[in-house]
């Protein structure tokens, strides 16, 4: 067996741009050696940050905005690429090696049909004709366990599921039979119960194809389901590199078990309490629209509790938030809160309703005004509710920002100058700084690393111990859950279909989506993924 | 129904509403205006009786709404009624400078939108680069210049200098198309020069806009050559604001040309309208006004029609 891919002593620069400073170098990713054998998969592993689809892109000689390839060797089939013209690189990028990007919804070209996107560079590079390429597409799409494999191919990207894409974006990468494909994150932006079904289907064509694979993640669990050897990467430096095995049951350094063993937080549920929300009978549905996206939802959220909503995208979780906080006037049913009625519409509100429900959301970096000083953000809700000026509002601001574990030096920063994590943790001072009764929570660690995440919810769970605030945490993701949740809603497609105490709603006997649900989240295991498969008892929504 | 046919239908009778709403502005604007076509028409020789009489002959006493109908009436079925300083049909008169006008646009058009699309398409892909630096220096400094210098300068080089072609674009009828092409190639050289700039720059803007998408990256790393990325994958994402910008231009050329005419004595719509608003020839300039008004508001609806054609969510539906 050869090394398909053969990279030594990589050294990868960028130049940074910080604000109000002069640019200045960053090496990206310093001394990196890895071999993919043919046949073989290779797991690169390690928080945003960390290099590894800088190293992925390298593979390809590719470098994203500045990013320059500056030391070391990248053989590709014995042959170096590090440096080769842009010509050489055209013909064995999209033949050789290609490459599967982390959203499929953004890397299909909306305006052209699946076939042309999939067969594009086989034909381009003169690998196969028109009709053996599509009669080679229509194949895999069988493979990949797409839906009508034979017409598949001439619908348009929008038309297609998000699990979908992402298997026809790993059938788009096969199809010109390359000896190497990079798979960069390709399950972080589905569902649990699609990922799974994602993750077989990669794993089979890999088999099948023979192909050798890079295969980019963060989430060690996935990893270890689909690759031979994990390299785990830290600021772009090597922290450990060997047989999968030995990286998930033998971890010789720190960090790396650190990864193997988060998620840890050990949360016991609190016993029950009054109530400080209450939804009961819900239904809700968009205007324009005659599909009730919530039915008939009812559940109790108890004062310094977290009550956390599960469910899969489409499931009606966010809706739920939107009617909570009167974005959405649900079209039947009540709100109670703090004893009293909340009018359904936001308009109509006063503003202690306003002032005692606050929101944190997904996306930190799009939830605050990139012009504004942190200061400036989180004074906002003091002077709007409270009515602080001056030393007053400026000491109450430096007493949120001790809140939330950061110091004096963030309150006259940006937000581009702050990493996600403080981001987030911005904007919970933000929503404490109305001295809330209830947080909503919108996937707020979703879009984190998970050691980052780890640290914003013990600051969560921390918080609530201080200032008995109630969270509603809406979440897809069940590690989270268990860390956090005192009581736990299951939703799927707009219905509460399980609701109880966290204990009696993980305990045996499951209903069927539940049990679908718990099932799919990756465990750190090597052949989880197989004996999980065998278990189910039914599809997934994605599907 | 089909979402697209829903649509385009929508826009289409938006279109018509607003062409009525226009109509009215424009018949009732000029209904303001002191004095009446009879008064216009009789002059220094008005006498009370003469007026009455003319006034009970052209219709003027009856109410202004069923004149307005009238009129709408008459222009939905081609008649514009009749000029009130030569007496002439104006559908007739306006047809033709009508038909020497969109001669102009067309051939102005065809050179201009491939050619800035073409522009957009190469600056763009030398972004930041001399290729870029020199196409939008150039533009810019064409579409700066005031067209009737622009014009002059033309006509100084190219038609006094080098005699290379005419400096006045007269035709008439009867005339070859070569003789009716060579005539009018300066004022199409001029008009150009004017609306290039505008749709090369939205063209670049829009291709760039979209060379950001994740896309494009997997375009490019399948191997495909800068230009066939911006060709295949990025144009096609752009066609919605690039065809509204040209169709602004579009109608810029049939209704905005009037310096350009008089410049080169082109008997084209432009030249006409001004002559009869110097006569007071109100029936005239009301059609001209609906002329310029239709051709607006179709253009643009057309770029609509072709906006919702170019966005396969729409085309598609799930």
């Amino acid at each position: 067996m050869h090394n398909v891919l053969d990279i030594k002593g990589l050294r990868i620069e960028a130049t940074s741009y910080p604000p109000g400073e002069a640019p200045r170098n960053v090496v990206l990713v310093n001394n990196v050696s890895v071999a993919v054998q043919q046949g073989r998969v290779l797991g690169l592993i390690g928080e945003s940050g960390a290099g590894k689809s800088t190293i992925g892109l390298s593979a390809m000689a590719y470098g994203r905005g500045g990013v320059r390839l500056t030391g070391g060797h990248i053989l590709l089939n014995g042959r170096e690429i590090r440096e080769a013209s842009a010509g050489d690189l055209r013909i064995l990028r999209g033949r050789e090696v290609t490459y599967v990007a982390q959203s499929a919804a953004a890397a299909f070209n909306p305006a052209k049909r699946l076939m042309e996107q999939v067969i594009e560079a086989s034909l381009l590079h003169g690998v196969m004709g028109r009709a053996e390429a599509e009669a080679r597409a229509v194949d895999l799409f069988d493979k990949l366990g797409l839906p009508d494999p034979a017409n598949f191919g001439n619908r348009y990207p929008h038309q297609v599921s998000g699990g979908q894409l992402q298997r026809a974006m790993t059938a788009m990468a096969l199809c010109p039979k390359p000896d190497l494909v990079i798979f960069d994150e390709p399950t972080t932006a589905l569902d649990v119960t699609t990922q799974i079904d994602v993750l077989v289907a990669i794993k089979a064509a890999i088999r099948d194809t023979g192909v050798a694979a890079l295969y980019i993640t963060h989430d060690l669990a996935v990893v270890a389901q689909v690759a031979d050897d994990i390299l785990v990467l830290r600021g772009g430096k090597k922290v450990e590199y060997g047989p999968t095995d030995q990286i998930i049951n033998h971890p010789q350094e720190d960090y790396t078990r650190a990864l193997v063993s988060v998620r840890s937080i050990d949360h016991v549920e609190k016993t029950e309490a009054p109530a400080v929300l209450s939804v009961s009978g819900i239904t809700a549905r968009y205007r324009g629209t005659n599909f009730d996206v919530l039915k008939n939802v009812s559940v109790d959220l108890p004062a310094g509790q977290t009550l956390a909503i599960v469910g899969e995208s489409g499931s009606g979780k966010s809706t739920l938030a939107r009617v909570i906080t009167g974005l959405l006037p649900a079209a039947k049913g009540d709100l109670t809160f703090a004893g009293r009625k909340l009018s359904p519409d936001l308009a109509s509100r006063s503003k202690d309703d306003l002032r005692e429900v606050q929101m944190i959301y997904q996306m930190a970096d799009t939830a605050m005004n990139p012009r504004q000083t942190v200061g400036t953000i989180i004074g906002r809700p003091l002077e709007f509710y409270f009515g602080l000026k001056g030393e007053a509002k400026r000491q109450r601001i430096q007493e949120l920002l001790d809140d939330i574990e950061m110091g004096a030096g963030f309150i006259d920063r940006f937000p581009a100058e702050l990493s996600g994590g403080q981001k987030q943790r911005v904007c919970i001072a933000r929503a404490l700084a109305a001295k809330p009764k209830l947080i909503i929570c919108d996937e707020v660690t979703s879009a984190l690393d998970p050691l980052v995440a780890d640290g914003i919810l013990k600051l969560l769970l921390n918080l609530q111990a201080r200032e008995s605030v109630a969270y509603l945490f809406i979440t897809h993701d069940l590690a989270t859950v268990k860390a956090i949740a005192d009581k736990i809603a299951v939703m799927y497609r707009g219905q509460v279909v399980r609701y109880g105490s966290k204990t009696d709603v993980l305990t045996p006997p499951f209903d069927d989506y539940t049990d679908l649900l718990l099932s799919s989240v990756p465990e750190m295991q090597i052949g989880w993924l197989e004996k999980v498969l065998a278990g189910r008892k039914m599809e997934s929504a994605g599907n | 129904m089909h979402p697209v046919v829903k649509l385009v239908t929508q826009r289409l009778a938006l279109g018509l509403i607003l062409l009525i709403a226009v109509s009215a502005l424009i018949f009732f604007g000029v209904a303001a205006l002191p004095g009446d076509a009879a008064q216009a028409m009789l002059g220094q020789s008005a006498t009370p009786e003469s007026l009455a009489n003319l006034r009970e002959k052209m219709g003027l006493n009856e109410p202004i709404l069923w004149r307005y109908g009238h009129w709408l009436l008459g222009f939905a079925t081609g008649d514009l009624g009749v000029s009130l300083s030569n007496g002439q049909d104006i559908a007739k008169s306006v047809g033709q400078r009508l038909g020497n006008t969109i001669f102009l646009a067309f051939w102005a058009a065809v050179i201009a939108v491939p050619l800035a699309i073409t522009l957009g398409l190469i600056a763009a892909r030398y972004n930041g680069r001399w290729p870029d630096k020199l196409i939008s220096g150039v533009t810019l400094a064409t579409i700066s210049l005031p067209e009737f210098v622009a014009g002059y300068i033309v006509m100084y080089v190219l038609a006094v200098k080098f005699h290379l072609f005419p400096s006045m674009s007269m035709v008439f009828p009867g005339m070859g198309i070569f003789e009716r092409l060579n005539a009018i190639i300066l004022p199409v050289i001029v008009l150009v020069m004017v609306v290039l700039a505008h749709m090369m720059r939205m063209t670049r803007a829009a291709i760039l806009n979209v060379m950001e998408s994740a896309y494009i990256e997997t375009a490019e790393l399948k191997g495909l050559s800068p230009i066939n990325v911006i060709w295949k994958h990025a144009f096609p994402n752009a066609i919605a604001p690039v065809v509204n910008v040209v169709m602004l231009n579009l109608a810029y050329l049939v209704v905005g040309v009037v310096v350009v005419e008089v410049v080169f004595v082109y008997p084209g719509m432009g030249q006409f309208l001004v002559d009869h608003v110097t006569k007071r020839d109100m029936p005239v300039v009301q059609a001209c006004g609906m002329i310029f008004a239709a051709v607006y508001i179709g253009l643009n609806i057309l770029a609509d029609v072709v906006s919702i054609l170019a966005n396969p969510r729409l085309r598609h539906p799930k």
